[in-house]
């Protein structure tokens, strides 16, 4: 008979294999004495190299970038300024435990000095330090298990490290003790397309290798079940995929009512193995990478370059460009913002244009002169805009450089209640429901313990959709939603019933949602709607709309 | 002392998959050698970490510098490795 643990499913999908649990971050026990230095600093040099060959391992399996970040962290490991202070720790009396995190503490106070990218990267080096001195200790290394067939992995929570070399093809599907519906779990699982469930007692008490099925819909796992059920539910897993990848056509509601289905990229290459038929667009490409990691801004040839790539993938269909989003949250070294206090409310997106207009109007000029050798229908729309004076000299801006078409990100309460009148003066409203909810619930997104505030699902960030809708409706212009809130199929058919015409996801996102919409009439969405606008928190706002549904 | 300057062609700069490369192959040199931006300190070119700290990026000029016999050598090749665009070329997967 199997056990059956229940957590809220998060990401649907049914999926049967065998458990694999990370292991947590090692904990430093008390200091010792040390008798023998030479013994100890051979400890510590050995557990440097058990974090490089494990991390070199780990990069031999991955591909693409996150095979070199996994690279560019094994040859940290293997720095010898790291054994070099280590050795010094020791001899000054202490254990190769403490030793190691002393000196990786050191580098990280260097890196995070440095600031902008290398302060990102100081996070990585925790990384390798619980690796060594997880191997100092003699306990297991914490991280995604890699224990070589596909499995079920099990974790207390993940954290966007965990699961940067997360490899969809291994993992089966999320299961973990902690989490909401809006934790990076669930995000993550549900850009991969993997059945996930969240705030599940007693997962971790599953041993590795014991066979489980997850349902991702209904939030229930099943421990110690026999080879036959893992089989059924295997067979019930494919018939499902089979029927979400046979939902075809343009984005529609049972009726017929459409709502554009389009794509969340970041460049070119997230469009590779995507099958475009019945995709309507690009309805966010975000031109970030082209500036990250540098220290000048990219010319006007690079940038015509890179996006000309990304136009003529997409000759029949819209794509939408965001120009810039940058700022003290998410620096960039040649724009030399000072550091804020407060960056998500300080100099960021549209913002960074008010000292560097010509940063702008280079990405204006490069989007215009890829738009004009290519035959794809491109707009263009500004992050983080709080007025209708901003939104119209943007638009403006725009069109001077031959851009017919120019919108505004809705991410800023202050811009949703006056969408209306920002209507006049730009063509289309594109809702981030992520910073939109930051804003509007005061909470941020980096703090996990908010998460219950950050969800989509919020009845305030509800209203302020449906007002933008209405007012896209009233003025016969374009509004969609290109965050978070886009990717779930419980929520498409709100969306749709609140007026939303353009839906914008990563490309595992899509048949879901396609299929969900299918499954209801334009007036079903609109009663889930009202439904979902008559509760009071996220909660029930979910909880009312899977009952009606 | 014998010296280079160098442009860092990588379009991310001395970062990830270019700076491991770098270290990797300034580590299987024969001679030490160091790594300085501008008139900055100089930081040995076998450690990670001291070239990942240079925060060198696309553009910025290096000076690499090593002493005795080889050293002219070591720098030739190394000096070589920064010119190319090493983001632009595919990992082997031998």
């Amino acid at each position: 008979m199997p056990d059956t643990l229940r957590g809220i499913g998060v990401s649907p999908g049914l999926a049967a294999g065998p458990v694999a649990r990370m292991s947590p971050p090692p904990s430093l026990p008390e200091r010792r004495a040390v008798a023998d230095p030479e013994r100890e600093v051979a400890v510590a040099a050995g557990a440097l190299r058990a974090a490089e060959s494990r991390l070199r391992e780990r990069a031999a399996a991955a591909t693409g970038a996150a095979r070199d970040v996994l690279d560019a962290q094994a040859m940290i490991a293997a720095d010898p300024t790291l054994l070099d202070g280590v050795t010094a720790r020791v001899k000054d009396g202490a254990d190769a435990p403490h030793a190691l995190r002393e000196t990786f503490d050191e580098h990280r106070r260097t890196l995070e000095g440095l600031g902008g990218y290398l302060a990102e990267r100081a996070a990585d080096l925790d990384d390798i330090a619980h690796r060594a001195i997880a191997a100092a200790l003699g306990v297991p290394m914490p991280g995604v298990p890699s224990p070589g067939h596909p499995f079920v992995l099990v974790a207390d929570d993940l954290a966007p490290a965990d699961t940067a070399t997360l490899d969809p093809r291994s993992v089966l599907a999320l299961v973990t003790e902690r989490g909401g519906p809006t934790s990076h779990t669930a995000i993550l699982a549900r850009s991969l397309g993997l059945p996930a469930v969240v705030g599940c007692a007693g997962a971790l008490d599953v041993a590795d290798g014991e066979t489980v099925t997850v349902d991702g819909t209904t939030g229930q796992v099943c421990a110690g079940v026999t080879e036959d059920e893992a089989a059924r539910v295997r067979e019930r897993a494919e018939a499902e995929l089979a029927r979400l990848a046979g939902g075809k056509g343009p984005g529609r509601t049972a009726d017929g009512h459409p709502v554009d289905l389009m794509l969340n990229i970041g460049s070119a290459a997230d469009l590779a193995g995507v099958d475009l038929t019945d995709v309507a667009g690009v309805g966010l490409f975000r031109t970030e990478f082209l500036f990250l990691d540098r220290h000048d801004a990219p010319d006007l040839e690079e940038q015509v370059a890179a996006y000309t790539e990304a136009f003529a993938l997409f000759e029949r269909g819209t794509i939408v460009v965001r120009t810039l989003d940058a700022g003290a949250d998410k620096p960039l070294p040649f724009l030399g913002l000072p550091d804020e206090p407060n960056p998500a409310l300080g100099v960021r997106g549209l913002r960074v244009a008010r000292d560097r207009p010509e940063i702008l109007a280079t990405q204006l000029e490069a989007i215009a002169i890829a738009a004009e050798r290519t035959a794809a229908d491109v707009w263009v729309m500004a992050p983080m805009v709080s007025t209708r004076a901003e939104a119209g000299e943007f638009a403006a801006r725009a069109r001077d450089h031959g851009l017919a078409t120019a919108g505004v990100m809705i991410e800023v309460p202050a811009a949703a209640l006056r969408a209306a009148r920002f209507l006049d003066v730009v063509d289309f409203l594109s809702i981030g429901t992520n910073d939109l909810s930051q804003y509007t619930l005061a909470a941020d997104r980096q703090a996990g313990g908010l998460a219950d505030l950050l969800d989509p699902w919020q009845p305030a960030l509800l209203d302020l959709i449906g007002r933008c809708a209405a007012a896209g409706k009233a003025s016969g212009r374009s509004v969609g939603v290109c965050g978070e809130a886009a990717a779930d199929p419980l929520l498409a058919p709100v969306l749709a019933g609140l007026g939303i015409t353009k839906l914008s996801m990563s490309p595992r996102a899509l048949p879901a949602v396609r299929a969900s919409l299918a499954e209801h009439t334009l007036a079903d969405c609109e009663r889930l709607a009202a439904r979902a606008l008559e509760t009071d928190d996220a909660a029930e706002a979910r909880a009312a709309v899977l009952t009606t549904t | 002392m014998s010296m280079r300057t160098v442009v860092i062609a990588s379009r991310t700069g001395l970062h990830a998959r270019p700076a491991a490369l770098f270290v990797k192959a300034a580590s299987e040199q024969g001679v030490p050698v160091r790594i300085r931006v501008g008139e900055g300190k100089a930081v040995p070119a076998a450690s990670m970490l001291a070239v990942l700290s240079l925060g060198a990026g696309h553009g910025t000029e290096v000076t690499l510098e090593a002493d005795g016999p080889g050293a002219d050598d070591a720098l030739d090749a190394l000096a070589a490795l920064l010119a190319r665009d090493l983001d632009a070329e595919e990992t082997s997967d031998a």
